[in-house]
């Protein structure tokens, strides 16, 4: 019952966030981009809902127009970490040995690198975007990702019936991907579910260093590291973006829990 | 019922007063009973057996008697009096004082109940120091007198070795030194010996029976197996579904069983029933010369010497026959079978699959005997996929059949599904069985795509007793319906009598002694197997 309530609000969130997303794509109460000098750091009010940032642009629409850029960048970061690192954790753990020793020496040099730092040197290379910034952080990730499912990896290649699958004829890719990698993915989505999170951070922090998605169009990832400047004197620019990304945050996490339980079989009544 | 069993337990041991005493037991989980109105006592120095298969409740009660029972059971009625305390009633410091004290306990894995961290001499000071006001010195000089007692070869390195140093035996003969040098007045022994091989299980149990006897230790212990009990026990107490089912000395209790339920646990004891002779017949699968090493460990600079886990065996089995590999544990016989499929590559020697050598390569003749041969795994928790449903598991080795429809391969699983009297249970998940219902999915799969050789290692030592008896019952009717042969490795010579036609015996990676089943055991040649055949338990007299 409690794990239904848990799916229902992540569930409910995320159909938020991506509607909003998709709206913003046709309509906005204003035009997020229009600057307008005569309205700057306006309070809330029945025009601006939650009010003008610093050079008089609407904050909602701003918000609906950078809740689509913010969750793709994050979301297809996660992906590509998660299919990077999965492969490399798969191929490092079946086949051990010393494929496994310089997989896991490459990784683990880049482990020992600040993720932002490798992202930041990546993108000092090919320029501020949106793909470059998937790019960067999604390399960044990758070494924490495959480095966990080597370790699911490592234990499940030692159940009996992964020696089962090789003795009923099974080839070794046919039982990684049949056997093996299932799994993995309950470890995978709740490292899941938290590196959307991080991502959605890094994003911002990118931009702060103005390496993030370039201006002006708005990321929530933005938006608050343009609001910090103004903290005292007009909170919602902050408490705005902070609140979108908290709740899209519990969102992924709710709905990764509810995912990680619906695929394994074992939570199933008895 | 429960009138004749006050009766019999009104009288004890003559002249003992009784140690402990357990009236009215009742353990719940949820509010549903897992032990009711269990009643017993022990008195000094008896040894009384607690049988009964899995879920019985056996574990629940050895475990309320220490206030160890595990999150969500509760102790929801009874007493449980040793001497003038009741230790449903006192103080949780007072049991703690108890506990390892005045009560000791030895639990099933002694690969678990060791802390790997710690140095045997730091864990076996831990309840001398907790329990005694001996000095630092006395104390150690008390645990290498015990350790010498269990016979540990070099006490002094004992003490400062990590426990995964030592075999299981080993490890489980530690625990029993730990445990007795507080000179408990009762010893709870959970399964103590179902994780070790027969030889090992003989010499634990012994030299716990003759500790006991010194120290007049009195034992209460938990088991499944009617054979330790009539080996070792002074009175048994059978249980059922959480109720005492019956009660007596374990002699009478086993040649002359009141109940049912005592009948059928006494039924399910290996028996050596004659077997009807078989005609020689062609060789299925023949080993020549097969040895087995495993590389050692890389350390940084050097690598560590390996071992030669099969040493040249040769090894031919015919078609339709029951060939029987038994040893103890590290005796090779694992890897031989796992060699004899080529799961593992042999390093020497030569493999003939109906006289073509399948050493090594892989060609056609490779490809037919990978289809023909099957293996069961001893443990049926993790020889299945837990992500599958059964239904999936025993069709996918039909993957590899060729010109199976769709429509043949399902008929041909629900066949399979029938065989092993499993009907129609082919849409659920491994963690909705029972052990012994997987070990019938294994034993599905393993049959399904009606192979020529099946080799299954100890595909029953996980089981209850009853359990096992099924599957071996089942593993002798499919192979007269459909004819495989079966290399059945085994450490229990118990169950390797009831399904055998040949017996091989293996020791340290070599045959040492090989013939007819009823030759070897009749007539045993060899020390080892004559120790084998010493240590396997059985109903005696």
């Amino acid at each position: 019952m409690r794990l239904r309530l848990n799916a229902l609000i992540g569930g409910t969130l995320m159909a938020l966030v991506v509607g909003t997303a998709v709206t913003s794509a046709f309509w906005t109460p204003q035009n997020p981009l229009r600057i307008a000098m005569r309205a700057r750091l306006n309070a809330p009010s029945a025009a601006h809902w939650l009010g003008t940032d610093e050079v008089g642009r609407d904050v909602v629409s701003r918000l609906m127009a950078g809740a689509g850029t913010s969750c793709l960048v994050a979301a297809l970061t996660v992906l590509a970490a998660v299919v990077l690192g999965s492969l490399i954790g798969l191929v490092a753990g079946f086949a051990r040995g010393w494929v496994d020793r310089v997989l896991m020496l490459v990784n683990d040099a880049l482990l020992a690198f600040p993720g932002i730092l490798l992202a930041l040197g990546l993108l000092a290379v090919m320029g501020p975007s949106q793909w470059g910034i998937v790019t960067a952080l999604g390399l960044a990730y990758t070494p924490t990702v495959a480095r966990i499912v080597r370790g699911a990896v490592l234990s499940i290649r030692e159940r009996e019936f992964v020696e089962a699958s090789r003795s009923i004829g099974n080839s070794d890719a046919y039982t990684m991907w049949r056997h093996v990698l299932p799994g993995t993915v309950s470890p995978l989505i709740v490292l899941a579910t938290s590196l959307f999170g991080w991502a959605i951070l890094a994003e911002s922090a990118l931009s702060f260093l103005g390496l993030g998605v370039p201006p002006p169009a708005p990321t929530w990832g933005n938006m608050l590291s343009a609001a910090r400047p103004y903290l005292e004197t007009a909170v919602w620019l902050s408490l705005a973006p902070g609140a979108c990304i908290a709740l899209t945050l519990l969102g992924v996490n709710l709905l990764g829990d509810a995912l990680r339980d619906h695929l394994d079989p074992r939570s199933s009544p008895q | 019922m429960s009138l004749a069993l006050e009766s019999a337990i009104a009288v004890p041991v003559p002249g003992a007063a009784p140690l402990l005493s357990v009236e009215g037991l009742r353990v719940e989980s949820g509010g549903i009973p897992v032990v009711q109105d269990v009643s017993f006592r022990i008195a000094a120095g008896e040894m009384l057996a607690l049988v009964g298969e899995s879920g019985s409740g056996k574990t629940a009660t050895g475990r309320a008697i220490l206030g160890l029972l595990p999150p969500g059971l509760t102790c929801a009625a009874g007493a449980i009096r040793l001497g003038e305390e009741d230790l449903a009633r006192v103080a949780p410091a007072r049991l703690r004082e108890l506990r390892g004290g005045a009560i000791g306990m030895v639990f099933q894995e002694p690969m678990v109940s060791l802390n790997p961290a710690m140095t045997i001499g730091a864990q076996l000071g831990e309840a001398l120091a907790l329990h005694s006001r001996l000095s630092p010195e006395a104390q150690r000089a008390a645990c290498l007198a015990m350790l010498r007692r269990v016979q540990i070869a070099d006490p002094e390195g004992c003490l400062r070795a990590y426990p995964h140093e030592f075999s299981g035996g080993m490890r489980q003969r530690i625990m029993l030194a730990a445990v007795m040098l507080p000179r408990p007045r009762l010893l709870i022994a959970d399964e103590p010996t179902t994780a070790l091989d027969n030889l090992a299980q003989a010499e634990v149990l012994d030299l716990m029976v003759e500790l006991a006897r010194e120290n007049g230790t009195a034992v209460l212990l938990v088991t499944h197996n009617l054979g330790l009990v009539s080996r070792y026990a002074d009175r048994a107490l059978v249980m059922q579904r959480g109720r005492v089912v019956e009660e007596g000395p374990a002699r009478r209790l086993l040649s002359a069983p009141r109940e049912d339920y005592t009948r059928l646990l006494v039924s399910a004891m290996p028996q050596r029933l004659p077997r009807p002779p078989r005609l020689p017949s062609e060789v299925l699968l023949e080993a020549r010369g097969l040895t087995v090493d495993y590389p050692g460990r890389a350390r940084l600079f050097r690598r560590l010497p390996g071992k030669r886990a099969v040493k040249g065996v040769d090894l031919a089995i015919q078609r339709g026959e029951t060939v029987a590999l038994v040893g103890g544990s590290g005796s090779g016989k694992t890897t031989l079978g796992r060699a004899m499929l080529r799961l593992v590559q042999p390093s020497g020697g030569q493999l003939l699959f109906r006289g073509r050598d399948v050493t090594t390569g892989s060609g056609e003749a490779v490809r037919d005997f990978r289809l023909a041969c099957q293996i069961v795994f001893q443990d049926p928790y993790s020889s299945l996929d837990p992500r599958q449903r059964v239904g999936e598991i025993v069709a996918e080795p039909l993957r590899h059949e060729p010109g199976l429809t769709a429509a043949a391969r399902a008929a041909r699983v629900a066949e399979t599904f029938e065989a092993v009297g499993l009907p129609g249970m082919d849409r659920r998940f491994p963690h909705q069985l029972s052990g012994g219902q997987r070990q019938r999915v294994a034993i599905a799969r393993a049959i399904v795509r009606r192979p020529a050789l099946v080799v299954a290692d100890e595909p029953v030592s996980a089981l209850d007793m009853t359990v096992q008896k099924q599957i071996l019952t089942l593993i002798r009717s499919l192979q007269a319906e459909r004819g495989f042969a079966c290399l059945f490795i085994s450490h229990d010579l118990g169950a390797v009598a009831e399904v055998a036609d040949r017996v091989l015996v293996m020791q340290d990676g070599a045959i040492v002694e090989q013939g007819p089943r009823d030759a070897i055991f009749d007539a045993p040649q060899h020390p080892y197997t004559r120790a084998l055949l010493d240590a396997t338990p059985r109903l005696m007299g």
